[in-house]
């Protein structure tokens, strides 16, 4: 199981911290900052995992963001790689070639794209096609809310003129 | 947009942060954000709900508290609206979690939306519930999600399955009710519920062994059918990954067939040909298809046996190890260790390349190899292993010098042919890694070199020459000034020269100087310092010549600012010179330290035992040296006076251990009169030495006494004594023979009292149920046999602590009980520990009838009150 999901830029800022484990906000920032310096501090052609206090974690560098998983020492580490390569394909689409600051302000899409792929800290879905066709359906759910919504505003702005 | 608004868009706060150059100005920001964003909340601003969440989810990342927007998700996910929902859920999965009595206030609205018509709602709530509910939630809501199992969209048939896994880990009893929905997920054609359906049912298998029967009995042939359609499908571009159609599902599915097949025939016969076509047929130039062999090989290794298979899987294990990819090698270094339960002679042949790996430039690769390297020496290759690894000491990296010091000193410890080969190598590595060697390995050292009579010579010639070579490794700088002060006139003298050592001239003044520079070093430490000083008072009797200069150092550290040297320094001279007449006696040398209670206090994992007095045993020992004066003079010259300045060792009493120098041991096991600190310390070393079981070595003097009336404990001991000196037989078997008769000695009376005791009564494992063991231990009262005392031990069994741990006991009238109290009410987990509890049962128709007892044991586990209960009658008779 992943315990949690971290995205940590190069300069050592969280982009994404998704818990599958309850861990309170103290320990939170407590093992980013732990895990940050030791991720951070690797040689690009080391090995993707660490273990840390028990577990493992899987990381990988896209560009200037590092993608991190935590799991359990007898988790496949070699899936959990594909699974994160598999969580960046998703977003390179969703977003049309992704970059760190697509992610910096609209991390809730990041979030809602996690959701679908991830639950329980167990994957979901194989398919990226599925998940961004379901993605999109949730957000053009929320766009003809919208829409109706500001229609709704403008009649009674109207109104009340 | 709204002109009465007064707050900034999501994007422009996040941009106002991101231009902050401080963290002072971004704490600023922060704070000015969340102020409005609290006023916000006060006004109970319905427009900007969700997007003042979605900046509060934005700083919460940054590490600010946010716990003041929690209620503001409730309020989301209560609206109406799929938009406010999204946030709502979005904002609950980030903000809080399953500790939070916050959480119990959704279990409605979370109801309500799984009952929803919109299917992307309930989509939400099952995502959210999957991700954090508490054992609470997972009771009140599992109805609902066992229905949406069958839900009539597949994407909500694979939340739930997820959902379901969350809830059976929370409430493991609820179980039962997914086995029959999880089994009928797996003929699905969908990838996504099949891939949850397979995981759900793994974790059901992991929970309930009822689900892992029926799986196994219905469902191990269509789910190796399903591995065998998926493996030979032909390309399928929505799940395809190099080539490989969803290697996700394949990696599932092999792992649920490795938990029906382990430890079943049939099943593991079942799955055979398809895991050999996975082994051969998946290609291995990628990621994902190493991912796959990898899981193959598990499976492979963990069912039952197949020898044809076990050869397949070791040789991808082989290429794996010699691939150029360090993840590859890594996971194979991995697998390797749980090939070593299977075949380990397979694994040896790899050694080689193992040995290589430990030398990698990566941390994470050097770990796992090293792992495997300590897992793979035995008697017939540690020599050369050893000599490779200490090899490698000299040149690796500091952050891995520790980890690989501790394992060097294990394994020399443990599979030492011979007590020179012990010495030199250990020499070697407080040479090169002194500085990572751990207080209780230069103790053991020190034992060892004590107990090789015939080696004395030896060790301290080739401490000395290591010493002179390398000054800054406290370690060895330590073991050798012992030696020194100890053997100097071995040094001197050229006494027992073995064949193979070359020749050295070394003065009396040499030897002297080897010391003072240990003692001038500004670098060593106090306990360095302070043996440094015995060892000169030592060598002042040895040394006659050179007694006055040693006095002159011993004066030099008179007014040394650490008070512990000081009062050495006062002592030792006033002892140099006023007390000429007993110098030679006080000095001479040490004991032979006793090989068996020092390695017996070091299994009973008390670090604390080990550094206190553990040289202090007064005892007949073969030589004659032991003489009533021996016990103060081993006090005083105790090992262990390191960390903790200890007065009572050296301090004021110590005119008053000269003094009771006749302060025979003898008078000791009385135990009525303790003077000072001395006494003590001979009675409980004395006790020690016989009736303290390792494991018990923490209880206090009183409790020692009342185990000496079990009559078990000093046979178990004296064969835990045999036993344990297994360092040197030769050596330690008349020592532990002498420490035998002295136990009879020193407890003449004990064995009496045993006969009248009756007889021995076997301990009883009293209750064991999956999760926890009691065991009682009885015994007697002298003089009364109505009277039983039990002790009574609680292990646990899960890997859970249990907190507010509660054993109760009833009896029928004709018996009497007593509780007392617990020795803790925390049960760590994994038996790594364990609870006493005493109780004192009078049976009124002794000899009539027998006992029986019933009980009642709570606890907690995951805060989660437990129960157990049972009646015990199989007490032995006669009790």
């Amino acid at each position: 199981m992943i315990h949690f999901v971290l995205l940590i830029s190069r300069q050592g800022k969280v982009r994404l911290t998704k818990w599958y484990s309850p861990y309170s906000q103290k320990e939170r920032t407590k093992v980013i900052r732990e895990l940050s310096g030791v991720i951070l501090a690797r040689g690009p052609k080391l090995c993707n995992f660490v273990e840390w206090r028990g577990f493992k974690v899987v990381y990988k560098r896209y560009a200037s963001l590092y993608f991190c998983m935590c799991i359990d020492q007898d988790d496949n580490e070699l899936e959990i790689l594909e699974i994160i390569h598999h969580y960046v394909e998703i977003l390179d689409r969703y977003f049309g070639s992704v970059c760190e600051l697509d992610l910096i302000f609209n991390f809730h899409k990041a979030y809602y794209i996690l959701d679908e792929l991830l639950i329980a800290g167990e994957l979901q879905e194989p398919s990226k096609k599925t998940v961004a066709r379901l993605i999109a359906a949730q957000d053009s759910l929320v766009e003809t809310a919208k829409e109706q919504a500001s229609s709704i505003s403008n009649i009674i702005a109207q109104a009340t003129k | 947009m709204n002109p009465f608004s007064s707050g900034t868009r999501l994007r422009d706060m996040i941009r106002a942060i991101r231009a902050c150059k401080t963290a002072a100005e971004e704490r600023a920001v922060v704070r000015k954000e969340c102020a409005a964003i609290r006023a916000a909340i006060n006004e109970n601003d319905q427009d900007y709900r969700h997007r003042n969440l979605a900046k509060l989810m934005f700083i919460q990342m940054l590490g600010y508290p946010t716990h003041f927007g929690q209620m503001e998700c409730l309020k989301l996910i209560a609206s109406a609206g799929f938009p406010e929902k999204r946030i709502g859920y979005l904002g609950l999965m980030l903000l809080l979690d399953e500790r939070q009595e916050v959480l119990m206030l959704v279990t409605n609205s979370l109801k309500q939306d799984l009952n929803h018509s919109n299917q992307y709602i309930v989509g939400l709530a099952l995502c959210a519930l999957g991700n954090i509910c508490s054992a609470e939630m997972a009771r009140d809501l599992a109805p609902e999600v066992e229905r949406l199992l069958q839900f009539r969209d597949p994407n909500i048939r694979k939340k739930a399955a997820l959902c379901s896994i969350r809830i059976i880990k929370k409430v493991p009893d609820l179980a039962e009710n997914f086995i029959n929905p999880a089994a009928s997920l797996l003929k699905e054609k969908h990838h996504g519920v099949l891939i949850t359906g397979v995981q759900l049912c793994t974790d059901l298998c992991k929970v309930s062994s009822e689900a892992l029967e029926y799986f196994r009995k219905k469902c191990t042939d269509g789910l190796v059918k399903t591995l065998r359609d998926i493996a030979n499908s032909p390309y399928a571009p929505e799940y395809d990954i190099a080539g490989i159609t969803d290697p996700f599902l394949h990696i599932r599915l092999l792992k649920l067939l490795r938990i029906l097949g382990q430890g079943d025939a049939d099943a593991s016969d079942c799955m055979n040909d398809i895991l050999a076509q996975v082994a051969t047929k998946t290609e291995s130039n990628k990621n994902a298809g190493n991912a796959i062999l990898y899981e193959c090989v598990e499976t492979i290794m963990s069912i039952e046996d197949n020898g044809g298979l076990r050869v397949l899987a070791i040789n991808i294990l082989g290429r794996f190890l010699s691939n150029r990819d360090n993840n590859i090698r890594y996971v194979a270094l991995n697998m390797l260790m749980k090939a070593m339960m299977v075949d380990a002679q397979a694994v040896q042949r790899h050694r080689a390349t193992i040995l290589e790996c430990v030398k990698d430039s990566d941390a994470s690769i050097q770990k796992r190899a090293l792992e495997l390297v300590y897992l793979l020496v035995n008697e017939n290759n540690v020599k050369p292993l050893t000599k490779e690894l200490i090899e490698y000491l000299e040149v690796s990296d500091q952050e891995f010098k520790g980890d690989l010091t501790a394992k060097i000193c294990s394994l020399v410890e443990k599979f030492s042919p011979e007590k020179i080969w012990y010495i030199d190598q250990m020499l070697k590595v407080l040479s090169e890694a002194g500085n990572f060697v751990k207080d209780e390995v230069w103790h053991a050292l020190i034992v060892v070199i004590s107990n090789a009579t015939d080696l004395h010579g030896y060790t301290v010639r080739a401490l000395y020459r290591a010493l002179q070579t390398s000054t800054e490794q406290e370690t060895l700088v330590r073991v050798a000034v012992w030696c020194i002060g100890e053997y100097g006139d071995m040094l001197v003298n050229n006494v027992g020269m073995l064949d193979i050592e070359d020749p050295i001239t070394v003065t009396e003044s040499d030897a002297v100087d080897a010391i003072e520079v240990a003692i001038k070093r500004h670098s060593s430490d106090l306990t360095t310092k302070a043996m440094a000083l015995i060892a000169l008072l030592k060598l002042s009797s040895r040394f006659p010549s050179c007694s006055e200069r040693i006095r002159d150092i011993i004066v030099q550290n008179k007014g040394n600012l650490v008070l512990e040297l000081q009062q050495r320094s006062i002592e030792f001279n006033c002892i140099l010179q006023k007390h000429q007449n007993i110098r030679s006696a006080l000095v001479e040398r040490m004991p032979v330290l006793d090989e068996a209670t020092f390695s017996g206090r070091r299994a009973g994992s008390l670090p604390s035992a080990v550094s206190t007095s553990s040289t202090g045993a007064p005892r007949n020992l073969p030589n004659g040296i032991a003489k009533p004066a021996a016990a103060p003079i081993a006090d005083l010259l105790d090992l262990s006076s390191d960390d903790v300045p200890a007065p009572s060792s050296s301090g004021g009493d110590f005119l008053q251990d000269l003094l009771g120098v006749d302060l025979s041991p003898a008078s000791a096991p009385s135990g009525t009169s303790q003077p000072p600190k001395a006494g003590t310390d001979v009675l409980l070393d004395l006790l020690s030495l016989g009736t303290l079981p390792p494991a018990q070595s923490s209880s206090s003097t009183s409790d020692i006494l009342s185990s000496s009336q079990d009559n078990k404990a000093p046979l178990a001991n004296l064969n835990g004594l045999t036993s344990l000196s297994s360092l040197s037989p030769n050596a330690t078997s008349p020592a532990s023979a002498a420490s035998m008769m002295d136990l009879l000695d020193g407890f003449g009376p004990s064995p009496q009292k045993h006969e009248e005791n009756g007889p021995a009564f076997p301990s009883l494992v009293a209750y064991e149920s999956s999760s926890l063991r009691m065991t009682f231990n009885f015994s007697k009262q002298p003089g009364n046999p109505q009277t039983t005392l039990i002790q009574a031990t609680f292990t646990n069994l899960s890997p859970n602590v249990y907190n507010d741990f509660l054993f109760q006991a009833a009896v029928p009238k004709f018996l009497q009980l007593h509780l007392d109290p617990a020795s803790s009410n925390t049960l760590p987990a994994s038996g790594n520990g364990s609870i006493s509890q005493n109780l004192k049962v009078t049976n009124s128709q002794h000899g009539k009838k027998s006992l029986v007892m019933r009980i009642r044991i709570a606890y907690k586990m995951n805060n989660k009150d437990v129960l157990e209960e049972g009646q015990i009658s199989n007490f032995p008779r006669d009790l």
